[in-house]
């Protein structure tokens, strides 16, 4: 084994910069396949790119921080977390109580990131402590939760509610008095009575003049490290150049690129200046990030990352392994509640029954197309699988008829892709923890 | 007193008996009801005929070390190709269920030995990833029915591209099994031949789990290293219980159809595979220990559950569909209780 | 008086399961000293540690007798917890280091320093941020001082064994209170030059005043840093010796010593096998087996005997039936009567009349779920189609055969049972081991290997499974090739003992030959002492 190491290194020396790109292309193949299935895919479906980034941007800020809810387990080893899709029942329950109390906007917006979060931090409890009961198989018994709970959220919201739930409210509930129905309308035409837009409508700007003020302060940062760094070199101190001149470069070229493509829609009269970032979600998103990131710095997320590379060795240095476990869970549970409230009111209108269902398996699947792996999981891959992810939604129907004649098929490939996709990264993490501890064993 | 009590808890499994007696209460409630209980008997029957072979099916896989075959959609696919083509080829009654079934089960063993060999790279997780394979396939063969080359217009949308939904089997072999030999006990109606063909199926896997090639994919499944020490080759007999597993998937597919009357494609088999799951971990099998009659005994339970909870439930609350929502608890309870008595990781 | 010892054990006994591990023993380490804790597996080293260390396996069985003393205090440790804050620390054998983690990182695992930052002030000190300079600040010192340049910045994987184990040592050095270092097998795993520069920073750890033990079984070593040592055997100290008064042939013969159980096999000493055929015969033989590495082995059975296969746990004896067998990667070459056998093949290995008694009974020697006539059965019906009904193509189990067969082995071994048809997992030790043996016996075999035969069964039973091979060579002739880390089971039992050390064979003795020799090959010094005597 140290031998086949050392080989390794002395290699790892010789690697040309094609090998290391070719590295590069085979680490990321996954991102790399869908990135050119989006543009095939936008280019078969002939949609305009006004509104496929208009839709695009609206996507990206309704469904990021549902994907980012799944960072947390991953880090404290714990796969991907499907049962995510409670945390969605538990942001739903509180907009359900919300709307029938009738606190709409951003009031009711608030109220119900409150009310949720009990619910969620309950639910979250309960979730944790099962997966610490199946563990090695969490995926499989997050995903079986999910089912389960559902069943169980059918039963409150058919049975109970009317029955051993007092409630009366004749736009929510069925006309017999029993139930909830099976769409509920968040804005409710010319009077708002939901909590539609609540968090979106609040400040919008144009998100080309964010991308130009963006870069302009990125180009500022580098330019004054890249100064920095000069002045160094010519003192004699020549590593800290050596060491990030390409990287200057690659990132100052890439803002200046993107300035200059944003300075020319801007002032030229294409309809994309005409799209807009709701702000307070994209800062909502953006502080997300930033607690993810930075989580990772203190001592709990040392514990997440110790218990999620060995669960042996941190029990034997004292850690609580289970008691992390939950909390990893719970942690995800309340976010992914607060996902699926920011989900909602963008989408405006709650359908009882079939909101949440699909939520785990997309969020996980955007994650993985982004590069993510079972045991490894970033921020930026977040991201970056949102947007792949929801092109290849925004473009597969239309892409599908233009080139099958059949808008199903489209459809079809799309859900082939996310099943597929999750089925093959989980498979090859199997595979790849079998290959390493037939290693471990043979040595 | 209640040291034995909870000996034989354990033994049993809490679930089970809540199940069980869940089902006892319900049949009380039924007949309280004043329900048709002839009618209901039947439609168990009936029932337990239609999905007795997908429980089955999960008894090679499970024995074999595979776990429950949660990627059972995937058999049940080859079926419908065998079902699709019998159609294709305008065959009628027996010959035509005979047909369906004689062209899936080829094509579900060579689907089984693939899937068999993705199964054995994944050692370890293989529940999660034949849950994925099989939703993934369902969708590309959704792509598969759409543009397919099948001709016959009972099949084929009259305009537009692709196969029916649903694919009525009336003029075929509708009700075959199920009208072959029927009788009636009293106003009990008893299909006879699905259930006779249920039961030669049980008889046909349990020979099968006594011959020498059965004990020896039993042994691998129970303990691969005493298998690996006394010559066996684990890996193939993983095979042969995947291939196995399929084949039975594909065969119960064309019972369930020629009782339901139709063939459904597209995403219809998409969730298939978690109900036999479920019926065989009621019948008290486990995902590595499963016995023949645990299928019977689950498939029993779950669906007799399932038939007579319906009339009783909407007969007390009118709207809705609470036996639905019955189903999700019963059937992904008793699978995530399963999952908890499965040692991994550490 | 008593205060200038670290650590006193004082009068520890421990009973598990109405069976004496430790016999009233004392143990004292002084402020710097090096103490080396010599003996055999299954002397009562671990035990003791695990007394010393409060592991819930000691509480959950009864807790001990006798008490512990640290710094003259006595102390009554409960949990692994408190003896580490009591300045206790333990060097793992298995290394407790997470690959993917910094040098740092490893060093700090769970005893982070941390800042206070806004959210950790509002909410909860776990959300504290982590002082990475100065984390890696005091990784830097504890590198030094064991004198290790290696970037502390740096993945653990990758870096060599020998580094490793000085994280390893880092770590304890790390927490400040650091008393007592408790070494374990810390040698084992590393090559001599990284094994001398480990014995170096011990001394260097010694000399900053904190206690070490050293539990090994290399006499060379211990000759090498030990101050002073004690010899367990069979839970009790059988000498307490300084290494000014003592050599390496005296520690080996205290550590063996002398176990008569009883000559079992009468005629093993009579007669000779020298005149007889060689039946199985090996050559560089090399077997992959995780913590019983067979690093060329060349052997020779002759037909008819019982030849022991001895020496301490992990020295690679286990490997050598295992990779006969095919269970293990294996390279090399084996005859059977000059017959070459293919390697990695368990098929070909049972066929060729090699039958197999594995020293892990439960997990792999039984189908536990399974009836007692399935388990007896199983390998003859798949290997050599016993016990089937043919019906070409299709075949059913013989269950009358089965039953016959089975039932005549229950008689001939003795099983107790309820019936051919209990389950295996309901029988115990020693009659699960006869199941075993039934199986292997079931095949009909030329040789038969057999590990660790006696390996957690009771006394009464230990001795029906030795007569019974007894038994089986006398009557029928068969060759047994018996592995076992009990020598004086193997010295009562066998014709001819081998005893493998570090993966290698050190030496072939008669059962009748020294202590002394049998303690310096097991230790692995018999050459290095010969060597130095022809020198």
């Amino acid at each position: 084994m140290a031998q086949i190491n050392r080989i390794h290194l002395s290699n790892n020396k010789d690697k040309t910069v094609l090998k290391k790109i070719k590295d590069i292309f085979m680490k990321n193949i996954v991102t790399i396949i869908f990135l050119v299935l989006c543009l095939i895919g936008i280019e078969l479906s002939g949609l305009p790119i006004f509104f496929v980034v208009s839709e695009l941007v609206t996507r990206l800020t309704r469904n990021s921080f549902l994907v980012l809810s799944l960072i947390i387990p991953v880090l404290a080893g714990m796969g991907l977390n499907f049962s995510i899709v409670i945390g969605a029942m538990a942001g739903q329950i509180a907009i359900i109580a919300v709307t029938h109390w009738g606190v709409t906007g951003i009031w009711g917006f608030l109220l119900c990131v409150v009310l949720s979060f009990p619910f969620a931090l309950f639910f979250g409890y309960l979730t944790g402590k099962l997966l610490n009961k199946t563990k090695g198989q969490e995926m499989i018994a997050s995903m079986i939760l999910g089912f389960f709970a559902n069943g169980l959220y059918q039963l409150t919201f058919l049975f109970l509610v009317g029955t051993v739930i007092p409630m009366k409210n004749d736009v929510l509930i069925l006309s017999h008095g029993v139930g909830v129905r099976n769409t509920i309308d968040l804005s409710g035409g010319l009077e708002s009575t939901g909590i539609k837009y609540a968090l979106d409508e609040i400040w919008k700007f144009p998100i080309f003049y964010i991308i130009i003020i963006l870069c302009g302060l990125v180009l500022l940062y580098f330019g004054i490290k890249l100064a920095v760094d000069i002045i160094k070199y010519r003192r004699g101190n020549k590593k800290p150049f050596m060491n990030n001149c390409v990287k200057y470069i690659f990132n100052i070229t890439v803002c200046l690129i993107l300035l200059v493509v944003s300075i020319l829609i801007m002032t030229g009269d294409s309809s994309l200046s005409m799209i807009n970032l709701p702000m307070i979600t994209a800062f909502v998103i953006v502080i997300l990030c930033l607690f993810n990131t930075l989580i990772v710095k203190t001592k709990l997320g040392q514990d997440f990352r110790t218990v999620g590379q060995d669960k042996h060795i941190a029990k034997v240095s004292g850690i609580n392994v289970d008691k992390v476990r939950v909390l990893a869970i719970i942690i995800s549970t309340v976010l992914a509640a607060w996902g699926q409230l920011i989900f909602l009111q963008n989408i405006g209108t709650l359908n009882t029954y079939g909101s949440h269902e699909q939520i785990g398996m997309f969020s996980i699947a955007a994650l993985l197309i982004g590069g993510a792996s079972v045991s490894k999981a970033t921020v930026g891959q977040a991201i970056l699988g949102t947007v792949l992810f929801h092109t290849l939604f925004i473009v597969s129907p239309l892409a599908g008829r233009n080139l099958f004649g059949d808008a199903q098929i489209g459809e079809f490939f799309r859900a082939f892709v996310v099943y597929g996709v999750i089925g093959i990264s989980l498979g090859l993490h199997a595979w790849r923890k079998r290959v390493e501890l037939k290693n471990k064993l043979r040595t | 007193m209640a040291e034995t009590i909870r000996k034989i808890t354990n033994s049993i499994g809490l679930p089970r008996i809540i199940i069980t007696l869940f089902f006892i209460l319900t049949c009380v409630m039924a007949v309280l009801l004043e329900l048709p209980i002839d009618m209901l008997t039947h439609q168990v029957l009936v029932r337990i005929g239609m999905n007795g072979v997908f429980v089955l099916a999960m008894v090679p896989a499970i024995l074999s070390g595979t776990g429950p075959n949660f990627g059972l959609s995937l058999g049940i696919i080859c079926g419908l190709i065998g079902g699709l083509m019998s159609i294709e080829l305008n065959l009628y009654d027996g010959w035509g269920f005979a047909a369906a079934i004689v062209i899936a089960i080829p094509i579900a063993v060579i689907v089984g030995w693939v899937y068999a060999q993705l199964l054995n790279r994944v050692k370890g997780s293989e529940m999660m990833i034949a849950t994925y394979t099989g939703f993934s396939i369902v969708f590309l063969m959704s792509i598969g029915w759409l543009i397919m080359p099948f001709k016959s217009p009972e099949m084929v949308w009259p305009i537009g591209k692709g196969l029916r939904v649903t694919i009525s089997l009336g003029e075929r072999f509708a009700d075959i099994l199920n009208e072959l030999w029927e009788f009636p006990i009293g106003k009990v109606k008893i299909p006879t031949g699905l259930l006779l063909f249920f039961f030669v199926c049980c008889i046909l896997v349990w020979l099968f789990l006594r011959s020498k090639t059965g004990l020896a994919l039993k042994a691998s499944g129970a303990n691969p290293k005493f298998s690996l020490a006394c010559g066996i080759n684990v890996d193939k007999n993983r095979i042969t219980g995947t291939i196995l597993s399929t084949v039975l998937g594909a065969v119960g597919i064309i019972v369930y159809a020629q009782s339901y009357g139709f063939f459904q494609l597209y995403q219809a088999p998409l969730m298939m595979a978690f109900p036999a799951v479920a019926a065989v971990l009621i019948g008290g099998a486990s995902a590595q220990k499963a016995k023949i009659s645990n299928v019977i005994l689950g498939v029993f339970l779950f669906q007799g559950l399932l038939t007579v909870s319906l009339p009783v439930a909407s007969s007390i609350i009118k709207e809705g569909n609470i036996s639905e929502s019955l189903r999700m608890i019963v059937q992904n309870g008793i699978i995530l209780y399963a999952l908890t008595k499965v040692n991994g990781g550490e | 008086m008593t205060q200038e010892y670290t650590l006193q054990m004082k009068d520890i006994s421990k009973v598990f399961f109405n069976n004496k591990v430790l016999n009233s023993v004392n143990l004292n380490v002084k402020s710097g000293e090096i103490h080396a804790l010599l003996g055999e597996n299954g002397a009562g080293k671990s035990t003791l540690m695990n007394i010393l260390f409060g592991m819930p396996v000691i509480h959950s069985t009864g807790g001990f007798e006798g008490e512990v003393i640290i710094d003259g205090k006595r102390v009554d440790i409960k949990s692994p917890k408190e003896s580490l804050d009591l300045g206790i620390g333990m060097v793992h054998q298995e290394f407790m280091l997470i690959p993917g983690f910094s040098i740092t990182e490893n060093i700090k695992l769970n005893r982070e320093t941390t800042k206070n930052n806004l959210l950790s002030r509002v909410f909860s000190s776990k959300l504290k941020t982590l002082d990475t300079k100065s984390m890696n600040r005091d990784a830097r010192e504890c590198l030094d001082t064991l004198g290790m340049d290696v970037n502390e910045k740096s993945k653990i994987a990758g870096l060599p064994i020998g580094h490793m184990q000085f994280v390893e040592i880092a770590r304890e050095i790390d927490k400040r209170n650091i008393k007592l270092l408790v070494f374990d097998e810390p040698t084992a795993v590393l090559a001599e030059s990284e094994a001398d520069n480990l014995l170096n920073a011990m001394k260097t750890l010694a000399d900053t005043g904190i206690a070490i033990l050293f539990i090994t079984h290399r006499l060379d070593e211990v000759m090498q840093v030990a101050d002073n040592i004690t010899i367990l055997r069979d839970g009790e100290v059988v000498s307490l010796k300084q290494k000014e008064q003592t050599s390496v042939s005296e520690l080996a013969e205290l550590m063996v010593g002398r176990r008569i159980e009883g000559i079992m096999n009468s005629n093993k000493d009579e007669k000779s096998f020298d005149d007889k055929e060689i039946i199985l015969k090996i050559r560089n033989l090399r077997v992959s087996m995780r913590g019983e590495q067979v690093k060329g082995i060349n052997l020779d059975v002759r037909k008819g005997e019982i030849l022991g296969i001895g020496g301490l746990a992990g020295q690679g004896k286990i490997g050598i039936a295992n990779g006969i067998m095919g269970l293990y990667p294996t390279q090399g070459e084996i005859y059977l009567e000059d017959k070459k056998l293919e390697l990695n093949n368990p098929k070909e290995s049972i066929k060729n009349g090699i039958g197999f008694v594995s020293e892990d009974r439960k997990g792999i020697g039984l189908l536990l779920d399974s009836s007692i006539e399935l388990n007896i059965a199983m390998t003859a019906m798949q290997m050599q189609n016993k016990f089937i009904i043919k019906l070409l193509p299709f075949t059913q189990m013989n269950k009358g055969k089965i039953r016959k067969h089975a039932l005549k082995m229950i008689k001939d071994l003795d099983i107790r049972c309820r019936g051919p048809h209990q389950m295996t997992k309901r029988l115990s030790g020693g009659n699960q081991q006869k199941v075993c043996i039934a199986r292997a016996l079931t095949l009909n075999p030329d040789i038969l290997l057999v590990s660790e035969p006696t390996r957690g069964i009771d006394v009464g039973a230990k001795k029906l499974v030795l007569d019974l091979l007894v038994k089986l060579n006398n009557q029928l002739g068969m060759t047994i090739v018996m592995t076992s880390s009990e020598l004086g089971e193997l010295r009562s039992v066998c014709s001819r003992i081998a005893i493998i050390s570090e993966g290698k064979l050190e030496g072939i003795l008669m059962p009748t030959d020294s202590d002394v020799d049998f303690g310096l090959m097991m230790s692995g010094e018999y050459h290095k002492i010969n060597r130095g005597e022809a020198l």
